[in-house]
């Protein structure tokens, strides 16, 4: 049966057609993946179903009615939500609180306590949680704070879940944890929207799916028996992207990057490595095994506590990111929203961030001539995809972000470049270009660390893989004798 | 907010008698000079995603301290020194507590406003000073060109602020960090020294004002500019600078403060008592505002 279905959505924003004539059904007992390169519309998809957005034309058809929803409010009491990938709880207010807030069970205006924390618990029982509905959001790590998102639209009656990347930041067995509660909404009758890169888990979960490109719906896939991921991403991208790693062999030069003894908040012993010219290292690791924090303390962005860090073989003060920066390593964070771009900036403002002061007249004055060519020049170089360097850059993509932030480092004298998680949260397309862009850095003789918790990309592009766990480099692989299995093995903490 | 600076500029020289004259515009931008002037450096500091409430009790400090010292050295020069000092010196103090202490700017200016206001009434003992240097008094009451020369002092601020702005590595700087202070540290932006920069000069800044507006009082006056960080972070607004950092245009800074101005101008002219104004002024600045959202939202 069908609960919700898409009309004939259309919606435009200055400059894109972000949804093109797109209908699909949400049926009950159904999980429905919806598949597509990041501006393909799954998230205006997803807004206008939130009621965050209005479509242009069409709207949504329930219970035989159509209808648009002007606000937020409007889908929630249709009975949908839709559970992003930043959460929408308070972290200062307990669980049973974000779980009822806006329909706190009271009288005259005064919470009434037990019933909330009752039903609250009734409510996590269902979905096999054991939190105390007491206990303040804050103190929950992300899984269960995905728990308490799902359990608030059920206390709303939601008959339509949509999820937004969900796993991204969940191990193997909170993953596992989830798809056990989607398995249990699906039983209940809900249906279930579900957005993901990740095609492995679209057909674990997923019964039928759905691909957008470029706002327009592209293929339904009714169902996902004999279907390939080889056919998904065909459609996805619209051409065959064969090998996105297309590695191949390259004879690495002398000794760039030295990391030695380093030590701070994050590693629980003295972390060493060295990088070549022209050779890719790749960190795996689960999160939490301090990747980031290596690579942040290199950088100089978090405080060393002992140790040295050398660029070709003259060690650089860590006392704030400009030595690393003047020495010619540059790191490319791993979070964007928070501390990679500048949003309300232009994509030029946010190319030209550090290597303007080699264009300024005596580092101080802006020369608009030397800001324009560079921000054109790195754009094509880049493919970042933008209808003028003038655009802000909150309104692009997540993958031409990141080559915006890629082309902001690569405006200055990269030796060594650090990349934390480069392709999270980016479609296919997107990601091989940005190995395109590694490999051909590699080639011209930079050195590259890349931190990564997905497998096949460290396999993919690496010449050499370093394993961390809790803190500690805990093993080194030549990419000849590099497995899954082997590289997994080692980066899990041991059972106690 | 230009075309509503155009409009009104329209309105209240066909509708309100005696604006339009050399005279009232000599006194208009007269009257709006020492908000200028400010309103400059309140524009980086908004930009950056700060704020700053201490600049109306730097003004009457500075006058304080240009009066005393001018009183005790005989010199005109020192005594102009020792406010512009002093004014930096508390600009400096406000900008090392937020960014070294990373004190919320609000609290942290909240407190050096009284401070700074107490100090001014224990200097001066709570009477305005009087100064006996009449070549000082011709900072505030000459003029060039016809135009009085705290109206040039001010556009000279304009000219400045806005170049470095708009052109210079710091002021780029200044919008990054109120855009997003993570992003611009990890960039290599001197995060911390452009704060403390942008302090200072605030500081000096609303000390020269404060110095300007002593010259022509000739006096320096413990008890005046009170609620003035007000006037100033309303021209601001009324000039699209957003007080969550990132957005700012000098030219709109300016438009603001012309608002702010024409409308006081033509209450006074009409003689509409100052208690109205007060409840004028409020309801512009929510209009605008309004106006602006509703505006951007088309």
């Amino acid at each position: 049966m069908t609960l919700l279905r898409f009309e004939h959505v259309s919606k435009s924003f200055p400059g894109v057609r972000a949804l093109d004539d797109v209908s699909l059904d949400a049926r009950a007992g159904s999980v429905h993946a919806l598949l597509g390169e990041n501006g393909a519309g799954k998230s205006t998809l997803l807004k206008v179903l939130s009621g965050v957005y209005q479509p242009d034309t069409g709207g949504l058809l329930i219970d035989d009615r159509i209808t648009t929803f002007a606000r937020p409010s409007d889908a929630i009491n249709s009975g949908v939500a839709v559970i992003y990938q930043e959460l929408n709880l308070v972290p200062e207010l307990s669980v049973a609180e974000n779980i009822y807030l806006g329909h706190l069970p009271a009288r005259a205006g005064v919470v009434d306590r037990r019933s909330l924390h009752a039903r609250a618990t009734e409510l996590l029982r269902t979905l096999d949680e054991s939190i105390d509905p007491g206990t303040r959001v804050a103190k929950l790590p992300l899984a269960q704070r995905q728990m308490v998102e799902i359990a608030k639209a059920l206390s709303r009656d939601a008959r339509v879940l949509a999820f937004d990347e969900p796993t991204s930041s969940l191990s193997a067995r909170e993953t596992d944890r989830l798809f056990r509660v989607i398995a249990g909404l699906k039983s209940r009758g809900c249906a279930v929207l579900y957005v993901s890169h990740r095609l492995e888990e679209v057909f674990r979960v997923c019964d039928c799916a759905t691909v957008l490109r470029d706002g327009k719906l592209v293929q339904t896939f009714q169902s996902l028996g004999g279907v390939g991921h080889d056919a998904i991403i065909r459609s996805m991208v619209g051409r065959d992207i064969g090998d996105v790693y297309a590695y191949s062999p390259r004879s690495p030069g002398a000794e760039l990057l030295k990391i030695h003894r380093l030590e701070g908040l994050g590693l629980s012993e003295p972390a060493s490595l060295t990088v070549r010219a022209g050779e890719i290292v790749g960190v795996f690791g689960l999160v939490g095994a301090g990747r980031s924090e290596l690579l942040r303390l290199a950088f100089g962005a978090e405080r060393a506590t002992g140790g040295s860090v050398h660029v070709d073989g003259s060690a650089i003060a860590l006392r704030s990111p400009m030595d690393a920066i003047r020495a010619g390593l540059l790191l490319c964070t791993e979070d964007r929203k928070k501390d990679g771009i500048v949003p309300i900036l232009s994509v030029q403002e946010n190319i030209n961030l550090i290597a303007r002061r080699h264009g300024a007249v005596g580092g101080v004055i802006i020369r608009d001539s030397w800001e324009r060519r560079n921000a054109c020049e790195q754009i094509r170089a880049l493919g970042v995809r933008t209808p003028s360097p003038a655009q802000a850059i909150r309104n692009l993509s997540g993958g031409n972000q990141q080559k915006a932030i890629l082309a902001r480092l690569l405006s200055e004298q990269v030796r060594v470049l650090m990349l934390d998680e480069p392709t999270r949260g980016i479609d296919v397309g997107a990601k091989s270009e940005i190995y395109a862009i590694i490999r051909a850095l590699a080639e011209r003789g930079v050195g590259i660390l890349l931190v990564s918790s997905e497998l096949p990309e460290v396999l993919g592009v690496s010449d050499r893989i370093l394993v961390m766990r809790l803190g500690a480099i805990v093993g080194e692989f030549d990419r000849s004798n590099a497995t899954q299995e082997a590289l997994l093995r080692l980066a899990l903490p041991p059972s106690s | 907010m230009l075309a509503v600076l155009g409009i009104l500029f329209l309105a209240c020289s066909l509708l309100v008698p005696n604006f339009f004259t050399i005279q009232n515009m000599q006194g208009l931008v007269l009257a709006v000079s020492t908000v200028g002037m400010v309103s400059c450096t309140m524009l980086f500091c908004l930009a950056s995603g700060n704020f700053d409430l201490s600049v109306g009790s730097v003004v009457a400090a500075a006058g304080v301290i240009a009066a005393a010292v001018m009183h005790s050295s005989g010199s005109v020069t020192i005594g102009v020194a020792a406010a512009l000092a002093s004014g930096t010196a508390v600009g400096l103090l406000n900008g090392v507590v937020v960014a070294k202490a990373r004190i919320n700017p609000l609290i942290t200016t909240l407190a050096t406003m009284q401070i700074v206001r107490g100090a001014a009434y224990i200097a001066s003992d709570g009477k305005a000073l009087g100064i006996g240097q009449e070549s000082f008094f011709l900072l505030g009451n000459s003029a060039f060109l016809r135009i009085p020369t705290p109206v040039w002092i001010c556009i000279a601020c304009f000219v400045t602020f806005g170049f470095l702005l708009a052109r210079t590595v710091f002021g780029r700087n200044t919008l990054a960090i109120g855009g997003n202070e993570e992003a611009a540290r990890l960039a290599g932006v001197p995060v911390d020294r452009t704060k403390i920069g942008i302090f200072a000069l605030q500081g000096l800044i609303a000390a020269l004002a404060g110095v300007v507006l002593a010259s022509r009082m000739t006096s320096g006056q413990p008890m005046t500019s009170q609620g003035f960080e007000l006037e100033v972070i309303s021209a601001c607004v009324l000039g699209g600078v957003s007080l969550t950092g990132g957005v700012g245009r000098i030219e709109f800074v300016i438009a603001g403060v012309l608002i702010m101005g024409i409308v006081q101008n033509a209450m006074n002219l009409q003689n509409i008592q100052p208690f109205y104004q007060y409840v004028a002024r409020g309801a512009i600045l929510l209009g605008a505002v309004l106006f602006d959202r509703y505006r951007r939202r088309q």
